[in-house]
């Protein structure tokens, strides 16, 4: 791997950016390997790359149908935050802030975090009351999250209109150390990261089953190109995770639904956080490009068409009228839709399964990119070790049958 | 945005729905004789089919009726709507007999 650094940036810029050279292999399906991970996503290829580097389980595919990162990984709009109500969601995605912080050193690839904080606004009065409870309870854990006044909320987001609307903002709820990162660059950057350590990155290679010997453990997957015969295999596939799972004989409580975002045309800097609004359904941010990503809903109904409909965007655009009137003459270029995997309670499950041998990381609903550098750490603990890391160890499957639900769903019907 | 034919009313925007899920799961008629994982499936799981689904959608903002729909998930375009306690026109494979 030909390591980045300001050196070499510049050495490159002097001679016209000549020289730079493959950033992974191109590799070609082996006929084993000690593990195969389903989906080139953040996760996936985020979990690869700790294989690897932690596990010392070199001899690792990651298996992905299309091209990596073009799944949600790519469909999302960047926000990241860990200001998550209960313990066991509060450390999981805080591992992954955690992580974030110091990613680009780590992986010598600028995943562009940003931490220009997550501004949550409330606009009734059980808005506050849930928020200023969200507080308190980060705030005991060790995560950090404050209160903030209409006035100190219109002060920290100065094109924000805090009064002259249907929902006046009554407060706000703000991650100093949430933010953004590149979407883009995080599948990148795990791709190149783990080649360098020997993990072969297939493309255009989809699973079309799973092989199970007599003891019903995993022998190997069936994919358009070829066998692959493997002892472990660790499933990543987002929306589609019902359908791989359904190969191996396992049926999860999980249902497919489209979700979309949209960004506007690029212009100067304006937007100086993240702002997220429940109540009025609109999710905002501006990239570094100067593009304003925009957070719709999901449609109601399940579906796997990576579309949904026109009304769904113009919903979140005109609560984002409402909140930012200089935003009103702003083109859209382009809206586009993800497929989630919701689960009952909306927490994710990252564990183990029945069947020996085969591990699942799915059911981050409409909010898995934020939570992609902690879920990979301990989706690849979870398959090196054959048990949970003990930050992943109550999002199993078996909750919903035992009673031990996450229920994040009030902090996270959509706003995840 | 849909076009949901409602068996009641004809053609209306999908505004004027709300949907109901997965059709044809049938709640157990004696609960407690359920076992935890009995129960789990009837609260919890669903098909989540990618192809044909048999759903369930309500014309809320007109007749205010349940009826049932089959409809293709990788295109979102409808094969059939029957109403409730009919079986579904086309068979499938998963569907659970119930009201």
């Amino acid at each position: 791997m030909q390591p980045f650094s300001g050196l070499s940036l510049l050495r490159r810029g002097l001679s016209g950016q000549r020289g730079w050279t493959q950033q992974w292999r191109r590799a070609q399906p082996k006929a084993a390997y000690d593990a195969v991970i389903v989906g080139g996503g953040g996760h996936g290829l985020g979990a690869a790359y700790h294989l690897a580097k932690e596990h010392g389980l070199t001899n690792v595919a990651v298996l992905e149908k299309s091209w990596i990162g073009g799944g949600n990984t790519g469909r999302n709009t960047t926000i990241i935050r860990s200001n998550y109500l209960f313990d066991e969601s509060a450390a999981l995605y805080d591992h992954a802030v955690k992580l974030w912080e110091d990613l680009s050193q780590v992986l010598n690839y600028n995943v562009m975090f940003s931490q220009r904080g997550v501004l949550m606004l409330a606009h009734t009065v059980h808005d506050v009351q849930v928020f200023k409870r969200h507080v308190h309870a980060n705030r005991a854990s060790g995560v950090d999250n404050e209160w903030l006044t209409p006035a100190e909320a219109k002060a920290f987001c100065p094109p924000l209109n805090i009064g002259d609307i249907r929902y006046p903002v009554l407060g706000a709820a703000l991650q100093r150390r949430g933010g953004t990162a590149r979407h883009d660059a995080v599948a990148w950057g795990y791709a190149r990261a783990a080649d360098a350590l020997g993990v072969d990155i297939i493309e255009n290679c989809e699973v079309t089953g799973i092989r199970r010997g007599s003891n019903g453990a995993v022998e190997a997957v069936e994919t358009t190109r070829g066998l692959i015969r493997t002892p472990k295999v660790g499933v990543a596939a987002a929306g589609h995770t019902s359908v791989v799972m359904k190969m191996a004989g396992i049926h999860l409580p999980l249902e497919s639904y489209p979700l979309q975002a949209l960004v506007s045309e690029p212009v100067k800097p304006i937007l100086p956080c993240v702002v997220m609004s429940n109540t009025v359904h609109a999710y905002i941010s501006q990239s570094d490009k100067g593009e304003l990503v925009i957070g719709a809903g999901t449609d109601a109904y399940t579906s796997y068409t990576q579309r949904g409909g026109l009304h769904i965007s113009s919903h979140a655009l005109e609560a984002i009228c409402e909140l930012f009137p200089m935003f009103r003459r702003l083109r859209m270029l382009r809206n586009w839709g993800g497929i989630v995997d919701v689960t009952p309670d909306r927490s994710p499950i990252i564990a183990k399964t029945p069947v020996p041998g085969l591990y699942v990381n799915c059911g981050w609903g409409t909010g898995g990119f934020k939570a992609t550098p902690g879920s990979a750490h301990v989706f690849a603990f979870t398959i090196a070790r054959d048990e949970p890391h003990p930050i992943n160890a109550p999002f199993t499957i078996e909750r919903f049958r035992d009673g031990y639900l996450i229920d994040e769903a009030a902090a996270a019907a959509v706003a995840h | 945005m849909l076009l949901i034919e409602c068996p009641y009313c004809g053609e209306r925007p999908e505004l004027e729905f709300v949907y109901g899920g997965q059709a044809h799961i049938a709640r157990p008629k004696t609960p407690a004789d359920s076992s935890a994982q009995e129960w789990t499936d009837y609260l919890y799981q669903r098909d989540n089919a990618k192809g044909v689904h048999a759903e369930r959608w309500r014309h809320t903002h007109g007749c205010g009726r349940f009826f049932n729909a089959l409809r293709d998930t990788t295109t979102d375009h409808f094969i059939a709507i029957y109403k409730v306690g009919e079986p579904p026109p086309v068979a499938l494979n998963t569907g659970k007999a119930g009201p």
